[in-house]
């Protein structure tokens, strides 16, 4: 909460709509922060059309189709272990395999893939979980009623399980939109607007970083680490608004 | 043992084993069509376990052995190749807590239909009220048929439950012990369901409590320790039980 006030006080003077809608002007040092906002939201949009699919398919697939085995046991074991990787270990291995190994280039691909990689974890565990807390009882009622294993997963399953589904996407968001490492090995620091999946880019988390690292200009650094919060906060405040939507309609 | 005329569910040399433990040892048994069969006995006696398997809701279970053939019309329902989700559409089951769909009371029971690929609002409308009313819902909950179904008390639950059953057009209804959680007005109330609907539909009730089984079922058998004891005529069992078991648990010495 301090530290929130903090970048509030120190960010509001710099903040305008043309710090927002403005590209940057010498290095940052002047002008606005527009591509990083862009290449931001392709991160995490891209990253999570990556993740999603597959951390929830993995999620429905453990606790929906199969019985405990050695192969659930193994894919568990995986998903912890990436869960307790440090992340410059992701944008190393992101370095090393996309941009160079499958000549990606540092862009937003790359980045998006290796960002997907790290919240996997995150998306297949609190998935699980809340699968796994929708009653037994229910399922049976639309096993009973001749539903299907993926009748009764779409319909009963995954409608009760939603609001921790959407959690685990809430926390993977904030982690992307946060993360420096992993994205300036993979995604590059360019600022210039991102057009194609192949350009690079700079997320806002780096431009503060670096902004503030190099000593370019640490006005400009607040008032960026304030659009970041401001996001974030609205992200969360969107994706609450729908929860409750989602439960009040199934309750 | 008196076999009922017009077999609808037979049980032949049926044996069920949970791991090493018996829970059913051979048992033979005829459920009459149009008529409502009251399985009765201690819980742990094997009467749930009897009805999971007409619609092998026992697949569930793990580490189940079955021995032994039960057949609708003559087809075995335990042979590997059924149908598991077609059976289920023609044995529909109330379970013994209610258990509505954290949806409207409207979803719930178009929620079967909605499987078949009913969709047409008209025609499921229709359906829906139809069922409702079998159930004896209907007046209770016509005006508010968008209002979550957790929201009715468990007496209105259940029928929901059977109403949710009932618009698949089962031939068979199982209820396992459908009013262990009800006031005596609402158990009525799903016996007085339960009469008017045996004219359409085969229906089993289990139920540990032996004056359900009297007023509200035409056939009674009397399960104890894995074993059917006795089957006959409701009537007939209660006045006159051939078994010393069966009269002891009628006059309610254990069980």
């Amino acid at each position: 909460m301090v530290i929130i006030c903090i970048i509030f006080i120190k960010g509001i003077a710099n903040l305008n709509l043309e710090f927002i809608l403005a590209f940057p002007q010498d290095m940052g040092r002047h002008g606005g922060i527009f591509p990083s906002i862009v290449g931001t939201f392709c991160l995490v949009l891209l990253s999570l059309l990556f993740a999603a699919p597959l951390g929830l398919g993995t999620a429905i697939y453990l606790t929906e189709y199969t019985r405990e085995s050695r192969l659930t046991t193994l894919i568990r074991f995986g998903v912890e272990s990436l869960a307790g990787v440090p992340s410059i270990i992701y944008g190393l291995f992101g370095f090393i395999f996309f941009v160079i190994k499958l000549k990606m280039g540092w862009s937003l691909l790359a980045g998006s893939l290796t960002m997907a990689i790290m919240i996997l974890p995150t998306i297949i565990r609190t998935s699980e979980e809340a699968i796994k807390s929708v009653p037994v009882n229910l399922r049976r009622v639309s096993y009973s009623l001749g539903g299907t294993r993926w009748e009764t997963t779409t319909r009963v399953v995954l409608p009760c399980a939603a609001p921790g589904i959407l959690t685990g996407i809430m926390l993977s968001i904030g982690r992307t939109i946060s993360e420096t490492a992993a994205v300036i090995f993979t995604m590059g620091s360019s600022l210039r607007l991102p057009t194609t999946l192949m350009d690079s880019g700079r997320s806002l988390a780096v431009h503060f970083y670096i902004l503030a690292r190099e000593g370019i200009s640490l006005e400009k650094a607040y008032a960026t680490a304030l659009v970041l919060v401001l996001i974030i906060l609205a992200i969360n405040a969107v994706a609450y608004y729908f929860m409750h939507r989602i439960t009040s309609k199934y309750s | 043992m008196t076999a009922p005329m017009d077999c609808k569910i037979n049980f032949e040399q049926v044996s069920v084993t949970f791991g090493s433990a018996a829970v059913l040892r051979d048992i033979n048994l005829q459920v009459c069509r149009n008529s409502v069969t009251g399985f009765m006995g201690p819980s742990g006696s094997g009467k749930s376990t009897l009805i999971s398997l007409v619609n092998r809701m026992i697949d569930f279970e793990n580490g189940v052995t079955i021995e032994g053939s039960v057949t609708i019309d003559g087809s075995n329902v335990l042979a590997p190749r059924t149908d598991v989700i077609s059976l289920r559409k023609r044995v529909g089951t109330v379970f013994a807590v209610p258990l509505p769909l954290p949806r409207s009371i409207f979803e719930n029971v178009a929620y079967g239909l909605r499987l078949q690929g009913i969709t047409r609002r008209p025609l499921l409308d229709e359906m829906v009220a139809e069922s409702l009313s079998k159930a004896f819902l209907f007046e209770e909950v016509r005006d508010r048929l968008d209002t979550s179904a957790l929201k009715l008390s468990g007496g209105q639950q259940q029928r929901l439950c059977l109403a949710r059953t009932l618009a698949l057009k089962p031939e068979i209804i199982l209820l396992d012990e459908p009013c262990s959680g009800l006031d005596p007005i609402s158990t009525a109330k799903i016996e007085e369901a339960l009469s008017e609907l045996k004219q359409e539909y085969t229906i089993v009730l289990v139920s540990n409590n032996t004056k359900q089984i009297a007023r509200a079922t035409d056939y009674a058998a009397f399960f104890y320790m894995s074993a059917l004891v006795e089957y006959g005529e409701t009537f007939s069992l209660f006045t006159n039980p051939a078994m010393q078991q069966t009269e002891d648990y009628i006059q309610g010495k254990f069980g």
